[in-house]
């Protein structure tokens, strides 16, 4: 667990980069910094293993204040990886990726081992990476490598600023989906950098969002999408807030609430789509006519009914009203 | 031509004396000039405030006409019974060097990727270990370059330690002036010259060797 407990930082007399920071991070979630250019969330994250001092408060990981332990062991404790071109451009792929075992005196079988094993994590070929050098490897995968890299040593806690950031979309998305299996094994405490939503509604256990150092709302991607505490936060999240939502819903659940609708079995024209789909691209295919019914089967291909944008509205309707309008929609439901 | 042939074939081992000790020269004075300079250079870069003025130094020592400074250092050397000769060339060549040497290694480890310093830190290297294992093998072909740069210009500065007694190839083209004996000139400058092309030519092979495959070009 890490907390922070009125954590402050100032460069330069009163003007506060980080003002009076304090939340509590959960062991193995995923907590992502989310905030504007100059809001203080990469100075937070740097704040946790050293790089930048703090001026006022303390860190804790696991009820040990960081500021009592030793900056250089600490630092190897931590996974730490950045947007882009960390790699240390003299070193091969192998050296790369065992840095942290190599500083903390590993023996040579023992780094290549692990070397071996978290090539195999990320999908790349040991034997074909081991003697190339960051250089002649694609962004995608030199980014992989720095995940890997900061996983070397099994630290508990790992910070990532914007480590997709430099990526283009498609590269990110893929990169995003293989490190949230990735953490579905090694289940680290993750502190995440990002100025991207979608990509913090998409990875976060928890988003804290940040404004002129200080955080407008820690919660659930969930909690602060239905429930902006304030102004900043719904100018922030995007008008489109339900849509994004809809992100986070599966049909599955969409099913549980207020059910599909029957199919029409007059209708000729139709289209098949997964219970696990979720809910925001479901609408998007609703709303691109692509076929006049679209038909919701489970895993098994077995058919569970028919869903349709007016069904999605109801759902989106009771979950951004939440809890108390639950039994009356159900009621209508019925109807 | 033939004339010039018989003059090389009976100054041969002349020649070839003075073109050893040229190197000799020179070669000390750059081995002492790497040592003292690259040690600075790399100083100078946990020391902001010493930075700009040692480098401004060292550019106005490049500013004072060789001749001078070899001139310069017969009384101060004198003091030690060493006024000419070997020893006061020897360290006019190392000031001349200091120059290439500790702005090249000063701005080459300065240059290194902010984000691989940072990933170096991140990680947990000491300052030691991000200097060794980072910072210096990145740095390196641009240091090479100064070390270079400095190789060649001491090989053509070397040839006025002549007037000082130090010897070298520059005996060739002192002598060949004053007896206006044009064989002795051309062949000093050609031999000089020559050293100067083959020197650059070693080190940029060994700087090829040394560069570590990740950060060609």
């Amino acid at each position: 667990m890490i907390s922070f407990k009125h954590v402050s930082k100032s460069y330069t007399g009163t003007e506060k980069a980080v003002n009076d920071v304090n939340f509590e991070v959960e062991q193995g979630e995923i907590v992502i910094f989310l905030g504007p250019s100059g809001c203080g969330k990469t100075t937070l994250l740097r704040m946790v293993n050293r790089l930048e001092t703090i001026t006022e408060g303390s860190i804790l990981i696991n009820g040990q204040d960081i500021g009592e332990l030793n900056e250089i062991e600490l630092r190897r404790k931590i996974g730490y990886v950045i947007q882009s071109n960390g790699l240390f451009p003299n070193m091969n792929i192998e050296e790369n990726v065992t840095i942290v075992p190599d500083l903390l005196g590993w023996d040579k079988k023992k780094k290549h081992k692990r070397y071996k094993e978290l090539m195999q994590l990320i999908g790349l070929d040991p034997g074909e990476y081991r003697k190339r050098f960051p250089n002649e490897l694609s962004g995608g995968q030199q980014q992989r490598i720095g995940v890997v890299r900061a996983l070397a040593a099994d630290p508990p806690v790992m910070l990532m600023d914007e480590p997709f950031g430099a990526l283009d979309p498609l590269i990110r998305e893929k990169i995003q989906d293989e490190f949230l299996q990735i953490q579905r094994e090694v289940k680290k405490t993750i502190l995440f950098v990002s100025h991207d939503i979608d990509e913090a509604i998409k990875m976060a256990d928890k988003i804290v969002l940040m404004r002129d150092g200080e955080i407008m709302q820690y919660g659930t991607p969930s909690d602060i999408l239905i429930h902006p505490k304030n102004e900043y936060v719904s100018q922030f999240i995007g008008r489109d807030r339900a849509i994004k939502h809809l992100s986070l819903r599966t049909i599955a659940q969409l099913q549980e609430e207020i059910g599909l609708v029957e199919i029409d079995q007059s209708i000729v024209d139709s289209k098949q789509v997964n219970v696990h789909e979720n809910l925001k691209d479901t609408l998007a295919m609703l709303l691109n006519q692509e076929a006049d019914q679209v038909i919701v089967h489970d895993d098994n291909d077995e058919v569970q009914g028919a869903i349709t944008i007016d069904r999605v509205q109801r759902y989106l309707h009771l979950e951004m009203r939440q809890k108390p309008a639950q039994s009356g929609g159900k009621e209508k439901v019925m109807e | 031509m033939n004339e010039y042939l018989e003059y090389l074939r009976i100054n041969a081992s002349y020649i070839w004396g003075l073109t050893v000790q040229h190197i000799e020269l020179v070669g000390i004075a750059i081995i002492i000039a790497i040592i003292i300079g690259v040690s600075i250079g790399i100083y100078l870069t946990t020391n902001e405030d010493l930075a700009e003025t040692v480098l401004a130094a060292a550019s106005v020592l490049l500013t004072i006409p060789s001749i001078a400074l070899f001139g310069i250092m017969i009384p101060f050397f004198s003091l030690i019974n060493q006024g000419i000769g070997f020893v006061p060339a020897l360290v006019a060549l190392v000031l001349y060097s200091q120059l290439p040497i500790i702005r090249n290694t000063y701005s080459a480890i300065k240059n290194v990727n902010p984000a691989v310093i940072d990933a170096a830190n991140g990680v947990g290297m000491k300052r030691r270990q991000r200097l060794v294992r980072v910072e210096i093998p990145n740095a390196l072909p641009v240091i090479m370059a100064g070390i270079r740069t400095a190789v060649v210009l001491n090989i053509g500065i070397g040839v006025i330690a002549a007037f000082i007694g130090a010897g070298g190839l520059g005996t060739l083209i002192v002598q060949g002036i004053t007896r206006t004996d044009m064989y002795s000139i051309v062949t000093g400058s050609i031999v000089v010259s020559l050293l100067a092309i083959i020197a650059d030519t070693v080190l940029l092979l060994i700087q090829k060797r040394l560069t570590p495959k990740g950060i060609e070009n």
